[in-house]
């Protein structure tokens, strides 16, 4: 027998006796399953209750309270804004993904596109400037899921400062919907950001800034 | 229901999954040594009152418990199907599924298949499983190099040292201590390190930078792996996780078998319950998630390596089986009052606390890690934390039972706890007998004059006080005290 039948093989003998019931599916408080969160028996929320406005506002007090740096701005002001975060950081020579919108781009500084660049390459730019797929608001959560605005993975692990950019209509309140709303996108790779890279690995204490990016930066386009 | 016999357990001789001595004789020692306790129950405070405020925040979070149960539940009634289905789809996403049924073979698949790259080195995301077989053993032995790189696995494999937690397994050292083992063993480093957390924190930056840059194969274990549509998920904190899973051009991920999840869905559950339980954030810093081979971005060949290793065994106790549950928060042994004096290495194997004290015997087999059902209060508090709802406390008690029963079906001489325990059975069955037993015991109250509490009987029951006070025998017995108010019953 294979290593692979063998262990199948073990599993269907040890639930024999059918395996633990499955538990009953009102176990919780919540509607019941064939109400609007079928699949949901136990009621957790699966879509948060405030409204828009209150929503970014959480957003922006949640990716601060894990130390993020985030700018409010307007469609209009985009330009203006990724033009005095770069300055303000003092970036010189930035990479981009393919698909990033050129006119947000300021003038001034090096743009490099990214092109299938070496980890070492990437090591030597001043930071990244991406897109974004979905933002969390009660988490502080930035997700980016390999779309021709966000890039390869490296791109936004290797150099020291992602300034990304969120638009209102990627915000969702809660995780369920966060979930939900990149199922269509699950074969994709996805890196769930929350915050600049930390560790609690010594006495607990928490410190901002070890591989991943130190600096994270958010320009949140409202509506 | 004895299904559980003959199935097979994780070996022995490879892996850490055993203690070299009971834990009572590690726990004794552990609790001699002030500085661990003071570390470890700094340590612990902090990350409770963190984990509190967090969980508080969610309304839902019983609901979310609920859920994350139920989940499970589903997952591991229908293991079979839910793998079968995790390979299929990495395998539509060019990854290559292997199957390991035990230690052994898991490092035997991992070794060819890192050797097969040509690379000696390979770079390791924290994984409780790797260090469960003792992959970094076994790679030693076929000539390649392991790197851990989350910061307190490096601590740990800097100073010779073990593990002795599952989010934090450097718990057991302070700062100082860290600072003098990384200007011990980093050839590099600046000799005028601090021991702030920040300048350690960047000195493992420093030292691990060009490794992850150059890095060609890459090794992590698994949190989530789903059924549905054949996705991994890596939850990490310092972004050496995704060091490791993008820059490589080989990724082998080693998960047991119990880490698979029905559907991309219940990650709306778990990517709530395992961050707040085990960091007591809200979120933490990073997650990875992947599936199979992505053309263009991240490491071009991808194994996934199935494990086995006793989790069978856990899984035909009907009793015993919920602890494959377990998601690896850790939140059991920060509450655990146990836990919280003895450390992590007095159980002995790279599952200490509670969720260690049910699960490694059912791994190896009770009979090999008799003492740890018995390293516990039976208190409930890591119950209560649980965020998958494991009743940890009954699990205890079934296993004590196991170990008394196997004790006996292999013919061995009674314990002296058995003898005791008939006879206190004689004892109590007579009227007469208990009596005098109750008159008895009060001669035993001058062992006790001094602090109200007897700290060590005279042999042979000398051995029920080496773990425990009892309390001094009251002046009066009930009986007594009943004749003596209501004279003598008519």
């Amino acid at each position: 027998m294979s290593p692979r039948e063998e262990v199948l093989a073990r599993i269907r003998a040890a639930l024999a006796d059918g395996g633990e019931p499955a538990r009953p599916a009102s176990a919780g408080t919540g509607p019941a399953p064939d109400g609007p969160d079928a699949g949901n028996g136990t009621g957790f929320r699966t879509e948060g209750d405030r409204e828009p406005g209150q929503l970014l506002d959480l957003l922006v007090e949640r990716l601060t309270d894990y130390r993020a740096l985030v700018r409010r701005t307007s469609p209009a002001e985009l330009a203006a804004t990724v033009n005095s975060a770069l300055a303000e950081r003092g970036a010189r020579r930035m990479v981009v993904p393919p698909g990033l919108d050129p006119s947000v781009l300021p003038e001034g500084i090096e743009i490099v596109t990214d092109d299938g660049l070496s980890a070492p390459d990437l090591d030597a730019f001043d930071g990244v400037i991406t897109g974004a797929a979905v933002a969390v608001a009660e988490t502080g959560t930035i997700v980016l899921d390999g779309s021709p605005d966000q890039g390869r993975r490296a791109i936004t692990l290797v150099p020291d400062y992602h300034l990304c950019i969120v638009r209102a209509a990627q915000v969702v309140e809660i995780v369920p919907e966060a979930v939900a709303r990149l199922a269509a996108q699950a074969d994709r790779p996805l890196t769930w950001i929350s915050g600049p890279s930390a560790t609690s690995d010594i006495e607990l204490k928490r410190v901002e800034g070890v591989h991943g990016p130190r600096t994270l930066e958010v320009i949140l386009v409202g509506p | 229901m004895t299904t559980y016999l003959g199935m097979p357990t994780a070996p022995p001789g490879v892996g850490h999954l055993r203690g070299s001595e009971p834990f009572p004789v590690a726990a004794r020692r552990a609790l001699a040594d002030t500085q661990l306790r003071a570390n470890l129950a700094m340590a612990t405070k902090t990350i409770r009152a963190k984990r509190a405020a967090v969980v508080a925040e969610l309304g839902d979070w019983e609901e979310l418990r609920a859920a994350g149960q139920a989940a499970k539940t589903g997952a591991m009634r229908h293991l079979d199907r839910y793998l079968e289905q995790l390979e299929t789809r990495v395998q539509a996403h060019g990854g290559t599924v292997h199957w390991a049924r035990d230690a052994v073979e898991a490092n035997q698949i991992v070794a060819s298949l890192v050797q097969a790259t040509g690379s000696r080195e390979v770079v390791k995301v924290k994984s409780m499983v790797t260090d469960e077989i003792g992959l970094n053993e076994a790679l030693a032995a076929a000539g390649i190099t392991a790197h851990e790189t989350d910061l307190a696995e490096l601590i740990v494999q800097l100073g010779h040292d073990r593990p002795s937690h599952i989010l934090v397994p450097a718990i057991h050292l302070n700062r100082a201590e860290i600072r003098e083992i990384f200007l011990r063993e980093m050839a590099d480093v600046d000799p005028a390190l601090t021991d702030q957390p920040a300048a350690l924190a960047e000195a493992a930056r420093l030292y691990l930078r060009s490794r992850f840059l150059s890095a060609r194969v890459g090794i992590s274990g698994a949190n989530f792996a789903i059924a549905e549509t054949g996705t991994i998920c890596v939850v990490e904190s310092e972004g050496n996780g995704r060091m490791c899973l993008t820059l490589p051009d080989t990724l082998i991920t080693v998960m047991g078998l119990e880490k698979v999840l029905p559907s991309w869905a219940d990650l709306a559950v778990f990517m709530q319950l395992l961050p707040r339980s085990s960091t007591g954030e809200r979120m933490n810093p990073y997650t990875s998630m992947w599936t199979g081979v992505t053309p263009g971005d991240g490491p071009q060949q991808f194994h996934l390596v199935l494990v086995d290793n006793g989790r069978t065994a856990a899984l035909a106790d009907q009793t015993g089986r919920q602890v494959l549950h377990c998601i690896r928060c850790s939140a059991c042994l920060n509450v655990c009052p146990v836990y919280e004096r003895v450390g992590g290495h007095a159980y002995g194997s790279v599952y200490p606390g509670p969720i260690g004290a049910v699960l490694s015997p059912q791994l190896t087999g009770v009979e090999e890690n008799p003492t740890l059902p018995y390293a516990s209060s039976l208190c409930g508090a890591c119950y209560d934390v649980c965020p998958v709802k494991i009743d940890i406390p009954s699990v205890l008690v079934h296993l004590r039972a196991r170990h008394v029963d196997e004790a006996r079906r292999n013919h061995r001489l009674p314990g002296s706890e058995a003898i005791a325990m008939s006879a206190a059975s004689w004892v109590m069955a007579g009227h007469g007998r208990f009596a005098a037993a109750q008159r008895a015991a009060r001669l035993g109250r001058p062992l006790g004059r001094r602090r109200g509490r007897i700290s060590q009987l005279p042999p042979p029951l000398a051995a029920w006080t080496r773990a425990r006070d009892l309390p001094v025998p009251p002046a009066q017995t009930f009986r007594q005290w009943w004749r003596d108010e209501h004279g003598k019953p008519s």
